[in-house]
């Protein structure tokens, strides 16, 4: 039963998983806080591990949450459920809608779509600073979070340096000045 | 039917080595799929990868992925598209698997517990970076502008579900679209992108 709700959530986020998987972020957290399956912060370090792993970050972080729920069955169930949505439309549009991106309503639909997702993001970040400490109280603990934060903005941007290894190196920092 | 195993097992082989690449959204994988599939295995055309790629950034799901089904797909039918997809699935599915079975071993250790305490920091770093990138190409005027903190605080305060939230855009965008051709603005529906993704190859959030 939890393995068909496992596949059945990831297979209906599958479905609506527009715009690289970082705008599924809040959507699967929704998912994963309702069903009681792990907390904020539990998911926080699920998109860590997701993103220090090659692959898509939403299907990793599907196949990690299946994982902590139900084991390795738990992973393949919730891990097809969130690809089987790409297979079935690749099926579809590549016998029937050939030349969908040219499409005028298509580019239309777009037009409204991204803004959402940019939307969707920040109120992703929004939320996962003030579950993660790093708003909401002034401590100096916060105030280091922020700074952490604050430097692995400025390499991702300016530095271009390569998410994983903002990952990696964030948390040497981290075990270095935390423990 | 010997050579058509022959070639959903190539087909399988093929992205079973491009899929660990792929790291953080899939535009790492454009050059390599063409190296492989046009230049080596000459299975498609350079425009009909074009095609490809610009199909499986406008349907869900992830690029890597779509792109993958879609030219398994093109190959060999549905069973080119499921060992496509199996083939760039699996690499990164048991690295994930074991990267879980690690971090549930080990998050324990105090070590390991303050070194997350900073992770957790950098991912949010990691949201609004995607957030950043992909509002470069979203936020073109003043309509784009409103709609996504619009989106934003119907999401804090309204609670509505966020997929709700995405098909109110996609009609949002029809709408205002045809509203404004009506009234004579000009809609610049698609800005170009700000870079290829050969330059940026791990470019993640714009995926759309």
């Amino acid at each position: 039963m939890i393995l068909f709700e496992l596949f059945w959530t990831f297979l209906l986020i599958g479905f609506v998983s527009f715009g690289g998987g970082y705008a599924m972020i809040p959507v699967i957290e929704l998912e994963v806080i309702n069903k009681g399956w792990m907390t904020t912060q539990q998911f926080t370090d699920v998109i860590a591990i997701a993103g220090m792993s090659p692959g898509p970050i939403a299907t990793n972080s599907a196949i990690f949450v299946g994982y902590q729920v139900n084991g390795i069955t738990g992973a393949i169930a919730a891990g097809l459920g969130m690809v089987i949505p790409s297979l079935l439309l690749v099926i579809i549009i590549a016998t029937f809608f050939y030349k969908i991106s040219k499409n005028k309503h298509v580019e239309s639909a777009f037009y409204g779509l991204r803004p959402i997702i940019t939307g969707l993001i920040g109120y992703a970040a929004i939320k996962f600073a003030v579950s993660n400490d790093l708003v909401g109280s002034f401590s100096w603990y916060s105030a280091s979070l922020l700074i952490i934060f604050a430097l692995s903005l400025f390499s991702l941007i300016k530095l271009r340096v390569h998410p994983a290894l903002v990952i990696v190196m964030s948390g040497v920092l981290g075990a270095a000045i935390y423990s | 039917m010997k050579e058509e195993t022959k070639k959903l097992f190539q087909l399988f082989w093929t992205f079973l080595k491009i899929g660990p690449v792929t790291f953080g959204g899939g535009y790492a994988m454009i050059p390599l799929i063409e190296r492989e599939v046009v230049d080596k295995k000459k299975w498609v055309s350079h425009e009909d990868v074009t095609d490809v790629f610009a199909i499986a950034e406008s349907i869900p799901g992830a690029i890597a992925i779509n792109s993958s089904t879609f030219i398994g797909y093109r190959i060999a039918g549905i069973s080119g598209a499921i060992a496509a997809l199996l083939g760039v699935f699996l690499p990164t599915f048991l690295i994930v698997v074991v990267l879980s079975i690690v971090f549930l071993q080990i998050q324990d250790n105090p070590k390991i517990e303050a070194a997350f305490q900073a992770i957790r920091a950098s991912i949010v770093a990691l949201i609004v970076y995607a957030g950043y990138m992909i509002g470069k190409t979203a936020i073109i005027d003043k309509t784009t502008c409103v709609i996504s903190f619009g989106s934003m605080a119907i999401l804090f305060f309204l609670h509505l579900h966020p997929v709700l939230i995405i098909f109110l855009g996609i009609i949002l965008g029809i709408v205002l679209v045809n509203l404004k051709r009506k009234l004579g603005f000009s809609v610049d529906g698609k800005k170009e992108k700000p870079s290829s993704p050969q330059q940026l190859e791990w470019f993640m959030g714009d995926g759309i």
